[in-house]
């Protein structure tokens, strides 16, 4: 089977580029997250905010930062999409509903870009490029802050500053998102991506029907779309559209810059501990669990039962074929694993089994490698959970790298874990409840309640993709997915910014031989098995009700 | 005082080495589970339930349930109700089992607190006779022979034999006299002989015997750091599941199969972490207590965690890293001189000589040459005496044998006409080099005098100790030999009993100033200590243990008191500190790897009604969904009950690396925790399955 083949090769040249990339890609982030000097732009930035670019921040200022960043944000990004019929190229578009703008708003601002309207007809073309783009920029670079203050917590003793949220946001969208988009930007247009600002345009086609062919500033946002894990579509069909995805070179391409980042963070984690294997093991946990996810998936999807489905070699309904099952399976799990939402095929056309893999990479926690930042300082909490279980079983009060895990710690990280279930498991049970949201449904049997599973999954821990056939353009889900996004990003940046400033406060306990040692394979395993007991088992019954039960239906 | 009454608290010199690797699991008989049903049921008492949340959720289930029991009865809801309620009750006889020997230990104690009237004597210099629970902090009392002593406090005056059997268990007395670090006495005990005059140091209520039997009770028990960071997990754990189980009736009727409350209760109860739920206090209680049965009172719990932790020994060379005494090595003969006639000049110079170096080279010579110690010698023994610095004997046909300092020898050859040869010169400097005492022996007859040769004294290293440095240094613990000794003695020492730094002619302040440094650095420190001037490195260190015959101040700085005053007990401490915090969390592990057998056994059995594909699922095929529930509820229950035992006499824990540790770890409660609920619901399936009208 050569499309097998091919399928191999790019998956092989995908990794072997994200192997060359991620070393680096992280140290370069570690060095943008270390100020030395500040260029004579960014001064002039801290000039004009009135940010003293050498003041350090306690963990509570650091987090009222991150939120009060967070609300101007979404207040100044509804106001946008309230008028944006009034902004310049809108093409005719009407401003956006209040509860929809809300929804829209706190969607972009949480880096979860879930969307309830269709691009080409909700929005012109001034508020996707100064809004919504502006906000995949920044919500990219939010992430990274937050995890840097984790780290910082991690290698500072004795102090309870950790870094300056003002000046992170700076370096790292100036030193980071910005340049590597305008490099991925120009990548994607000598691709054929579309970057113009033509009106839409109606031709007559062949066969005499009309159709309507927009245009856009798609490339400038597709790049950071994917690279800074954002996935809001230009267009409604996301990536399976030709002028966002137009062929199999942009397809891989657009899978890699979703991965660069997230995969290369745990590099620039171990080189601000001062140990790259301390960050090798972290990779390798994500790596499994990206990897596992991938092979389920491509298993289910090509050799799922039914006649129909093994005469057309796998499950190719909602996917192009342009891109065939392989590619769209390997865009569909790095999309949910990455927190990026972007799609390149329907979810809710794969195999029951293939959309409970989607379902579960988002369920996880986004954290196999899981968005920009967001994904490491997830996985770090559970890095800590695990520390707690295996360094009891040496028999030491639990350390990481050099920090002891007492209550204080426990509080912040039983707090994570319990926030997002929470989030998606009380929605869940909320929308199930009211009828309206019940009956927003397409389908009926199993496969009804994983529309619904799944709205709640992506929501909370910001994926943003959606299943398809849930109306949720409705007030209830645009008011309680909205909640849901804003809940699943502040509070657990909160938790994990009191954990940081929490772990800052102690002093460094030297690692000797009766320390459980989180650099070898047998951390690693633990990590997994960790993720998928602790995390996983919570939704057991979600998805047996959902996808376990389609997919075992047949 | 007669001194042949006294006999010094046995050191471990006397004691038989630990064999290696084992820290010896404690007792756990069943019959116990028996004797504390009575004070399990009485905990059943919500006001009490409520301080452990993951129960307090399984004791709300159960009520509920049997209120169900009665508006919907049936068999399968009255079998789930009982084995809640079994479930609630396990739990409590967990705590109730680890508590009760604590409560045995303090009611012993408490009898042997005889209600004493004491001697006070007033600022007159009047006696008067005052009840012992009125003295208070500056009395002075009179304690004569058979007195039990009415209070904590000081020898002020006077020297007594003691026997402190009530608190020690230990039967030979002990000295205790005014000044010096030997003046403490306790409460409780009883004067032998003599008399002596006490300075209370303690209010009443607050004594030494009141501390320690409250901390065996574990009245005042409070939860230690690592105890409060794993029940902040598990109640997190238990909202998570509480909320997966609110979340599933909705999902259920929305899949058109809603579930009846009572299978709703058990799944929850099956998913939160009830197993270390249930035997997290026991877990600590018996930590203590394994602790006590090795005569080691712990101020508090934090303490035995802190042990756990400790990465810095600061360990007494004295009795613990050599025996007390120097001893004889071996013999160096002056040229010309047959070795074993030197060793037979040797042996009659010392036959005599009845302190322990005298004694040690008796011991060499029958080890090492073959000579019969039991033949008398004819002859006069010369007694060693500081002015001769040297002893001997005298032979009856004129022979006169010498054994002493290499100057003061020497000097008993030369006034004989002999001369010193260079050789043995030579080998008394080096053995002085190495730290260790050299001896010249020397003998005069008709020929006159001449050297024999030189006898090689020095500090025996203790067999097996520095295997279990190497042992504690696989373990992450650093050794660290204090010593009053020399520099060189001193690293002579340390590099042969292996241990990893030396602190030599060391004063308190330099141990204080060596502690400070170290726990700057992030390390835990533990020692030892007994006299007044340790109090302040006492408190300072991370785990101080005070040995029982050392001063009230000393007992009051460190947070533990070893009762047998042993050197060697602080390595036991910190395994014992490890075996609590890896039975913890050997026990969570298991606990949460559980879940995976139970989701397996009640999932399909709720919905393959509704979905018969989930019946692939039911991969143990168990009977039915009724069967499948009651089973995972019974086994949840029963497991709890079957690691009473582990709880209480804690995991095996063997001292290695933490890798290695973790490995095994995870294979037994993690891989095993995996296994044995399919395997143990499998097989109460099979018994429930038979059972009529239940399933």
């Amino acid at each position: 089977m050569s499309g097998g083949w091919v399928a191999a090769a790019q998956i092989a040249t995908l990794v072997l580029v994200l192997a060359l990339v991620h070393v680096p890609l992280g140290d370069h982030v570690a060095r943008v997250l270390t100020p030395t000097r500040h260029s004579r732009v960014e001064r002039g930035l801290y000039r004009v905010l009135r940010v003293d670019p050498e003041a350090d921040q306690r963990w509570t200022v650091y987090a009222l930062s991150v939120a009060a960043f967070s609300a101007v944000s979404v207040v100044v990004l509804w106001l946008l999409l309230s008028f944006q019929g009034h902004l310049g190229w809108a093409n005719g578009t009407p401003d956006m509903p209040a509860a929809q703008g809300w929804n829209t708003a706190v969607s972009f601002v949480t880096n979860t870009n879930w969307q309830s309207y269709a691009g080409e007809s909700a929005l012109g073309y001034t508020v996707q490029a100064i809004g919504l783009t502006v906000q995949n920029f920044l919500s990219a670079a939010v992430g990274i802050a937050v995890v840097a203050a984790l780290i910082r917590g991690l290698t500072r003793s004795r102090t309870d500053r950790l870094g300056n949220f003002w000046v992170d946001m700076t370096r790292l969208t100036l030193r980071l998102v910005l340049p590597l988009s305008f490099l991925a930007a120009l990548v994607l247009v000598v691709s054929g991506v579309v970057q113009n600002l033509h009106a839409p345009q109606t031709f007559t086609t062949l066969a005499g029907g009309r159709q309507t062919v927009p245009g856009g500033l798609v490339a400038s946002q597709e790049a950071v779309k994917e690279l800074g894990t954002n996935g809001g579509g230009y267009y409604n069909a996301n990536s399976a559209h030709p002028f966002e995805n137009p062929d199999g070179f942009t397809n891989l391409f657009e899978i890699f810059l979703m991965l660069a980042i997230p995969f290369s963070l745990p590099r620039t984690f171990g080189r601000m501990v001062g140990s790259a294997r301390q960050g090798l093991a972290i990779v390798a946990a994500m790596a499994v669990l990206y990897v596992g996810a991938l092979a389920t998936m491509l298993v289910v999807e090509n050799a799922h039962p039914g006649a129909a489905l093994q005469a057309a070699g796998g499950a190719m309904e909602g996917k192009e074929t342009r891109f065939g099952i392989p590619l769209s399976a390997l865009f569909a799990v790095s999309t949910t694993a990455t927190s990026t939402g972007a799609v390149d095929s329907l979810h809710s056309s794969y195999t029951g089994l293939g959309g409970g893999v989607a379902m579960l990479n988002m369920l996880l926690g986004e954290i196999s490698p899981g968005g920009t930042g967001s994904g490491l300082y997830g996985m770090l909490v559970l890095a800590v959970v695990t520390v707690f279980i295996g360094g009891l079983m040496v028999g030491r009060t639990p350390t990481y790298l050099g920090k002891q895990i007492g209550g204080r710690q426990m509080t912040f990280v039983a707090s994570y874990l319990l926030a997002t279930p929470a989030v998606v498991l009380l929605g869940l049970g909320v929308a199930l409840l009211v009828p309206s949201a019940r009956g927003a449904v397409l389908n009926g049997g199993p496969h009804a309640l994983s529309e619904i599973t799944y709205a709640f999954a992506s929501a909370a821990n910001n994926n943003g993709s959606a299943f398809a056939g849930l109306s949720a353009n409705s007030d209830f889900y645009n008011v309680v997915l909205g909640f849901a996004m804003l809940v699943g990003r502040l509070l657990p940046i909160v938790l994990v910014l009191g954990l940081a400033g929490s772990l800052a406060r102690q002093p460094v306990r030297p690692a000797d031989s009766g320390t459980l040692p989180t650099h070898r394979p047998q951390f690693v395993v633990l990590l997994v098995a960790v993720v998928i007991l602790v995390a996983g088992l919570t939704y057991l019954p979600a998805l047996a009700l959902g996808p376990i039960a389609e997919g075992l239906s047949a | 005082m007669t001194a042949s009454v006294l006999a010094d608290r046995p050191t471990a010199e006397q004691q038989p080495p630990r064999p290696p690797g084992r820290i010896g699991a404690g007792v756990f008989s069943p019959g116990s589970l028996l004797t504390a049903l009575p004070t399990a049921l009485r905990a059943l008492d919500p006001r009490r339930m409520v301080r452990n949340p993951v129960m307090f959720v399984v004791e709300v289930g159960s009520v509920l349930c049997t209120v169900l029991c009665v508006t919907q009865y049936s068999g399968f809801v009255l079998s789930v109700t009982i084995w809640l309620s079994l479930t609630v009750l396990f739990a409590n006889l967990a705590d109730a089992v680890a508590e009760g020997r604590g409560k045995a230990q303090a009611a012993s104690l408490r009898a042997g607190r005889a209600t004493t009237t004491a001697r006070r004597i007033d600022r007159d210099g009047r006696e008067s006779s005052v009840a012992a629970g009125d003295l208070h902090r500056g009395d002075r009392v009179v304690c004569e022979a058979g007195d039990v002593i009415p209070g904590d406090g000081e020898v002020v005056e006077g020297v007594a034999a003691v026997d402190e059997s009530a608190i020690t268990g230990e039967s030979a007395p002990v000295v205790r006299e005014s000044g010096g670090d030997r003046s403490s006495v306790t409460g409780g005990t009883r004067v032998l002989s003599d008399r002596i005059v006490v300075e209370i140091r303690s209010e009443p209520g607050n004594s030494f015997v009141d501390r320690m039997i409250a901390l065996v009770e574990g009245s005042q028990r409070q939860k230690t750091p690592n105890e409060i960071a794993l029940n902040i997990l598990l109640a997190s754990l238990t909202i998570v599941f509480l909320l997966v189980t609110m979340a599933l009736q909705p999902m259920a009727s929305f899949s058109r199969a809603p579930q009846s409350v009572v299978v709703l209760v058990a799944l929850l109860v099956c998913l939160i972490p009830t197993t270390i739920g249930a035997l997290v206090s026991a877990i600590g209680v018996a930590g203590m207590d394994r602790l006590v049965q090795r005569n080691v009172l712990a101020m508090s719990g934090r303490a035995v965690e802190a042990a756990g932790d400790v990465s810095t020994l600061l360990l007494d060379k004295t009795g613990t890293i050599t025996f007390g005494n120097r001893r004889a090595d071996r013999f160096l003969a002056a040229p010309g001189v047959d070795e074993g006639a030197l060793a037979e000049a040797v042996l009659a110079a010392s036959l005599a000589d009845e302190t322990p170096e005298g004694r040690s080279v008796v011991e060499l010579c029958a080890s090492r040459y073959g000579l019969d110690p039991a033949v008398p010698t004819a002859g006069r023994t010369v007694e060693f005496s500081a002015r001769t610095r040297m002893s001997g004997v005298d032979l009856p046909d004129g022979v006169q044998v010498r054994k002493g300092a290499v100057t003061a020898v020497a000097q008993w050859v030369a006034e004989h006409g002999g001369t010193v040869p260079g050789q043995s010169t030579h080998d008394a400097d080096a053995i002085a080099a190495d730290g260790g005492t050299a001896l010249l022996l020397a003998r005069t007859d008709r020929d006159g005098a001449r050297v024999l040769g030189v006898l090689h004294l020095k500090d025996v290293v203790k067999p097996g100790i520095a295997e279990r440095f190497s042992e504690l240094r696989a373990m992450g613990i650093r050794t660290v030999m204090i010593t009053g000794d020399s520099v060189p003695t001193a690293r002579s020492i340390a590099r042969e009993a292996g241990v990893d730094d030396f602190l030599a002619e060391a004063t308190p302040e330099d141990k204080l100033a060596y502690i400070r440094t170290q726990q700057e650095g992030g390390r835990i420190v533990a020692m030892t200590g007994d006299g007044t001037n340790d109090a302040p490195a006492l408190a300072q260190a991370d785990v101080g243990v005070a040995m029982n015959t050392g001063t009230t101040a000393a007992k009051e700085a460190g947070n533990m008191v070893d009762l047998d005053s042993s050197p060697t007990k602080l390595i036991e401490i910190v395994e014992i500190g490890k075996q609590l915090l890896i039975t913890r969390g050997a026990l969570t592990t298991f606990s949460i790897a559980n879940d995976v057998a139970k989701y397996f056994a009640i999932l399909p059995a709720m919905f393959q009604v509704a979905y018969p594909g989930l019946a692939a699922l039911n991969i143990m095929k168990l009977g039915s969904p009724q069967s499948a529930i009651i089973s995972a509820v019974v086994f949840n229950a029963l497991v709890i009950i079957a690691l009473i035992p582990l709880a209480i006499r804690g995991v095996r824990y063997r001292p290695t690396s933490a890798s290695k540790l973790l490995s095994r770890n995870l294979l037994l409660y993690g891989i095993g925790g995996l296994v044995v609920p399919f395997v143990g619901i499998k097989l109460i399936d099979l018994v429930v399955s038979l059972i009529p009208g239940v399933a």
